[in-house]
């Protein structure tokens, strides 16, 4: 599947990159849906011997392609916040040397390389690539709620109600772009949604 | 000269007024007829008497009354000052630095006692006395920063100094230009510039960034930065925009010159001792149009700077919708006389309004 080229923009936002082989005592992969696909393009046997691979399935069928690729150790869970548990822990084990490999949409390679920072990983050895799906995961700045998974704009907040505009401002800490209320100066008059990339 | 404090709001029935000196004082941001961005640094040592430039914490007739709007602001959100873990030095450095030059500069208004460690602040404005041990917070009400900003007109940012860059790492900040230090803590000198137009492209940051990193203990900089807000509203957060945006479309001809305030930001920036950090204090001072106008010069001066401003500019500032409005009224200050370089209003030498 072909990658998409998210348009240039703001300095705030993260630029994703694509996945290259790197020495490492240990390899740890973080992946949602799609973000399986950049996993299978550079696994390699001594690779798969050492990783560890944790995937968030959000209903796709890649998990018996991963499985197949025999890692050392794998995981398949539902959503990020189900697996959030587990990827703090391993991350809390993990040893000089890890290299982290984050694939997926933005909202998983944002907050999982917020943990990996949190538990000490140096950014230099984290690496990203897109896939899937373009959504963004927004905080609305009045509630300071986020919304998963958001492809419109403007978009309804899913904690307050209020008529949001997405922004491009990215904060890594929240792993969230921000969202803005568009009807402030004319309560009421919201313009269609479209895509946000249309 | 004893400072009498105004009892006023800046919120609700908008109390608020500057007296004639306040006026006079005010720091204009155009030092000539036209504005673009510029890395317009200088050294922030001292200006003339009685000017905002004066003293290194500049404390006016609005000090009690704007503490008292930033102690709401934060009852209503706390997340409006925050400090990431490492910062706690950086707020023993900014505290130190605002009560010695608070002391220094208002001795009659505030005195510091500092007997080794223990330290005794006095702030006659605000009725405090406290006793304290330096470098121990559980010495204090709350964090240092916290707790000397609570003290302190303006809102301050406090970046580390790291890998080349500054970073957000702290901040009291209620008095904003419609920016979230909880959305921008943590980000380094670019990304929280990031939604600035034109400026990136124009080098602008590349450029201040080089100087702010450079400035050493002792040579502090300022610079003035500038946007407009209906009302004398000092909490343009966007977590409130929702509440207070419909503001801006209650201007008319008959009201814009009592509603339709210049916001300007006096920043200046301190090199912090023991932490490495930069200080970054952003006063906010607030002056209606009508009031800007009795100054001939800078009636001239704001017709032609607003007129002239490039879109993209009074876009991000949040006024294009309103600037034909502005421009109707301005029109009314401007006869085409030249204007004389420089910020400072000069009535006593700048021809007085043609009119007819």
């Amino acid at each position: 599947m072909s990658k998409f080229e998210f348009p240039p923009s703001i300095k705030s936002r993260p630029v994703w990159g694509t996945f290259e082989e790197r020495k490492g005592s240990a390899f740890l992969f973080i992946a949602d849906a799609e973000g399986a696909d950049a996993i299978i393009d550079i696994a390699t046997p001594d690779l798969m011997a050492k990783a560890h691979i944790i995937f968030i399935n959000r209903g796709t069928d890649y998990a018996e392609k991963l499985r197949a690729l025999a890692p050392a150790q794998f995981y398949e869970g539902p959503s990020y916040d189900a697996a959030l548990s587990r990827i703090k822990r391993v991350l809390s084990d993990a040893k000089m040397g890890i290299q982290v490999y984050l694939s997926g949409t933005e909202s998983l390679m944002g907050q999982a390389a917020n943990e990996a920072t949190l538990a000490g990983v140096p950014l230099a050895s984290i690496q990203t690539e897109h896939r899937g799906s373009t959504a963004r995961r927004m905080q609305c700045v009045h509630c300071k709620g986020f919304t998963e998974d958001v492809e419109t704009d403007p978009f309804q907040c899913s904690h307050c109600g209020l008529n949001l505009f997405v922004r491009d401002h990215y904060s890594r800490r929240l792993a969230a772009y921000q969202a803005v209320c568009i009807d402030a100066e004319d309560p009421g008059n919201v313009p269609p949604s479209k895509g946000i990339y249309e | 000269m004893t400072i009498q404090f105004n009892d006023e709001t800046f919120r609700d029935d908008y109390s608020f007024r500057n007296s004639d000196w306040a006026i006079k004082r005010f720091p204009f941001p155009f030092h000539e007829d036209s504005y673009m961005y510029s890395v317009n640094m200088e050294q922030h040592r001292g200006g003339p008497e009685g000017s905002v430039y004066e003293k290194r914490f500049d404390v006016d007739e609005h000090y009690v009354s704007e503490m008292r709007d930033r102690a709401k602001v934060l009852d209503d959100d706390p997340l409006r000052c925050q400090s990431l873990p490492h910062m706690t030095l950086a707020g023993w450095d900014l505290l130190e630095l605002i009560m010695v030059s608070k002391s220094e500069d208002y001795p009659d208004l505030f005195e510091l006692h500092r007997d080794g460690d223990t330290w005794r602040w006095v702030n006659k404005p605000l009725g405090i006395d406290d006793t304290f041990t330096f470098l121990d917070e559980t010495t204090l009400p709350y964090g240092p920063m916290e707790y000397i900003t609570r003290q302190s007109q303006g809102d301050f940012a406090v970046l580390d100094q790291r890998e080349n860059n500054l970073w957000m790492d702290a901040g009291m900040i209620t008095t904003q230009a419609d920016w979230s230090l909880d959305f921008d803590i943590g980000m380094n000198f670019f990304e929280w510039h990031a939604p600035v137009p034109m400026a990136h492209e124009m080098g602008i940051f590349k450029r201040a960034l080089k100087f702010l990193l450079n400035i050493p203990q002792g040579a502090p900089a300022r610079r003035l930065n500038w946007t407009m807000t209906v009302n004398p509203l000092l909490d343009t957060s966007p977590e409130n925009y929702h509440k207070w945006g419909i503001q801006k479309t209650t201007l008319t001809p008959e009201n814009i010159g009592a509603k339709q305030h210049l916001r300007v930001e006096l920043q200046t920036f301190y090199r912090l001792p023991r932490s490495n950090a930069l200080a970054f204090p952003i006063r906010c001072y607030l002056c209606s149009f009508q009031d800007l106008m009795t100054m001939p010069k800078w009636g001239r001066r704001l017709h032609r700077v607003i007129k002239d401003l490039p879109d993209e500019l009074a876009t991000y500032k949040g006024f294009i919708d309103n600037r034909p409005m502005m421009l109707d009224y301005l029109a009314q200050f401007d006869d085409g006389l030249p204007t004389s370089p420089g910020i400072f209003p000069e009535p006593e030498t700048e021809p007085p309004l043609k009119t007819g």
